[in-house]
């Protein structure tokens, strides 16, 4: 590059600065404005969280997290049980949910004939529009009795009496409980992975899944071959979209878990989640130590929340790595 | 939050409707029922409209004191010394009764007797199948099932709770002293559903199963419990045995009208009945507005009865009502000085 061709580089960089004018630089502001907003939103929701619960903090410490108690009269309050249960029933849901929804994204995208991938591409995204509320109902009115009826009683004979994982299937068939939120929970889940697996999926280039064909694979072969390793990030990222939306349910969940604070092995026993405590308490949680309890609890889900967001960003930020190196 | 703000909302909105004076009121879910049935007749007859937002009687407390609304509601009364420090008024307004349900279709109809130290025996789990000796014994006639009991009962803070608990801790100290009194309590066993609804369900679904909800939900189950009352009598729920405790509770004793319903005397009173509480402030901010509540109010213990028992709740009795009228009278007071309310013919 020779100096004239600096020099004219130069005119043209300044050119374009003096041409930015006012609406150019006002579009500038308000986006960053929207941005701040979001960080904003953030900061003062963690904030009043922090200070919501501080009184419980203070009293409890870190113990809040390890201690399995929750007496409203006596103002003792351990957050043990949520978080027991709000993990339980989020890894049943992934453990279930997951495989499903690969299941069907692979037949939408690779197997279903065009006719009929288009409906049921339109009946996944009603599934993931319908309220929770519904998916709870449904659970309590309809799934749980046949549940209790029909299938608790035939894992509690089978499954139930190996050693080990028998402990899992313990206890009264009562329909409600920790693997029926789990399930219920896995069903809501589905649609919204599904959703992303397909659209991910779809932007595999076709030339490459031709070429594995011609050479011999199957259709399995190509989606684990070719498929996955292409959409990795993209499938991670539609996991945690369900692991996020399984870790806050709410309604749906309060409905079929039995709202007991109780840690049991048995998946079959009543247990509750973060947020089917809020839900069932705040309304009338009226002295100052009970409602910064539930603060805390909101805390908690938070964080859980925040510690699920990182660890998906440093899992997607390896296998960046890995298929850069 | 979002109940915050969809109270709010509604507030807003009933603002804009009612014109200039905007009636507000905001707590507990067991009087709902009653209080909206109220508000919609008030409103056909004198055109003022009511909003009553039942978002919980802890709500509705933190509401009133906070005097975001005209009144609050709850089913805990407030005692002496709170309600003078935050200045309000408190009075009982309507009376419901909680009711035992117990699912055991093996009994055909033949009813079942419980006392209340048996209840309580059987939700703190120390009771746990249906041919327990001291089931048998109050039953001596009845073939009670060899079967578990499962205890179902209320996930979300609730008046029913409270009265359901005070009462227990009436008549067992075993149970006031693993448990208490509360709106949410740790509850020994069980499984907890949402809403008298979902417990009323619940317990119609697991075999065995023993619960407690209000009476409305409470009709059609079967077998019918009978509970030993105060002065040692079996009585079945029905309206005219909560009307009964209602009439022989002393409300004149209790400042504020604090009496729990629970165990009162009399050979006909139901032990678990309850009263649900209205509160305003002495000295309200908007003194038309808290006129137009008692009016209201005033209109409800006239002509409300018979509305009340469609809903299977009980009116107050009416020397009660006199004693409330003159507590308004004594204590509303705008701000010249002058009595808000004054009970006609005066």
């Amino acid at each position: 590059m020779n100096t004239r061709e600096a020099a004219a580089l130069g005119e043209l960089k300044k050119a374009s600065v003096a041409s930015r004018n006012i609406t150019d630089q006002v579009f500038e502001l308000v986006t960053l404005a929207c941005a701040a907003l979001v960080l904003a939103v953030l900061g003062a929701i963690l904030l009043s969280l922090i200070m919501g619960s501080w009184q419980t903090l203070a009293k409890h410490g870190v113990g809040f997290l390890f201690h399995n108690e929750w007496d409203p009269i006596n103002g003792n309050f351990g957050a043990l049980a949520p978080i027991y249960g709000t993990l339980v029933t989020s890894v049943i849901a992934i453990v279930i949910g997951v495989p499903l929804s690969f299941g069907i994204a692979m037949f939408i995208t690779e197997l279903s004939p065009r006719i009929l991938s288009r409906p049921l591409m339109v009946a996944i995204e009603l599934l993931a529009g319908i309220p929770s509320i519904i998916y709870g109902m449904w659970g309590l009115f309809v799934f749980a009795p046949l549940f209790g009826q029909h299938v608790q009683p035939l894992l509690h004979d089978t499954l139930g009496r190996l050693p080990g994982i028998g402990l899992l299937f313990q206890g009264p068939p009562m329909g409600v409980g920790m693997l029926t939120a789990g399930l219920i929970l896995a069903l809501m889940i589905t649609p919204f992975i599904s959703a992303v697996m397909c659209e991910v999926f779809d932007v595999v280039p076709k030339a490459l899944k031709e070429s594995a064909y011609a050479v011999g694979a199957t259709t399995w072969e190509v989606m684990v071959r070719i498929v996955v390793p292409q959409t990795k990030l993209g499938l991670v990222g539609g996991i945690m979209l369900g692991l996020g939306r399984a870790l806050g349910e709410t309604m749906a969940v309060t409905l079929v878990i039995g709202n007991a604070f109780l840690i049991s092995p048995s998946l079959f026993s009543p247990g509750n989640t973060i947020s089917s405590v809020l839900a069932n308490e705040f309304a009338e949680a009226d002295d100052d130590l009970y409602t910064s309890s539930l603060m805390a609890l909101g805390l908690v889900l938070f964080l859980i929340a925040v510690v699920v967001l990182v660890a998906a960003r440093l899992l997607l930020w390896r296998l960046r790595r890995k298929a850069a190196g | 939050m979002r109940i915050l703000g969809a109270f709010l909302m509604m507030a807003w909105m009933g603002q804009s409707l009612a014109a200039g004076i905007n009636i507000t009121g905001a707590g507990a879910t067991f009087p709902y029922p009653v209080y909206a049935r109220w508000a919609a007749a008030y409103e056909k007859a004198t055109g003022v409209r009511i909003n009553y937002q039942s978002i919980g009687s802890g709500g509705g407390i933190k509401q009133i004191k906070a005097r975001t609304v005209v009144f609050g509601a709850s089913d805990d009364p407030l005692d002496a010394t709170e309600l003078g420090k935050s200045g309000l008024v408190q009075w009982p307004m309507i009376i419901g009764g909680v009711v035992p349900v117990v699912n055991l279709p093996q009994l055909k109809g033949a009813k079942l007797k419980l006392t209340g130290d048996v209840l309580a025996r059987i939700f703190l789990g120390e009771i746990k199948s249906w041919d327990d000796p001291a089931l048998k014994e109050l039953n001596p006639g009845l073939a009670l099932p060899k079967q578990d009991i499962s205890v179902v009962h209320r996930s979300d803070g609730s008046g029913t709770t409270f009265n359901f608990t005070y009462y227990l801790a009436t008549q067992s100290a075993a149970w006031q002293k693993a448990v208490g009194v509360g709106k949410a309590v740790k509850w020994p066993v069980g499984i907890g559903a949402k809403g008298n609804e979902g417990v009323s369900s619940m317990a119609g679904r697991v075999p065995g199963a023993i619960a407690y909800v209000e009476y409305a939900y409470a009709l059609h189950s079967e077998p019918v419990i009978s509970l030993r009352n105060r002065d040692g009598a079996f009585v079945e729920p029905q309206l005219e045995g909560f009307q009964a405790a209602a009439a022989n509770a002393d409300w004149r004793a209790a400042s504020g009208y604090s009496v729990i319903l629970s165990n009162q005397p009399g050979a006909a009173s139901w032990p678990m009945t309850a009263a649900s509480f209205i509160l305003m402030p002495m000295r309200p901010a908007d003194p038309k507005a808290a006129q137009a509540a008692l009016e209201f109010f005033d209109w409800c213990f006239r002509e409300g009865a018979a509305l009340a028992t469609e809903l299977h709740y009980v009116a107050l009795p009416d020397k009660v009502v006199d004693m409330i009228r003159n507590t308004w009278h004594e204590s509303f007071r705008d701000p010249d000085g002058k009595p808000l309310w004054t009970p006609e013919g005066e």
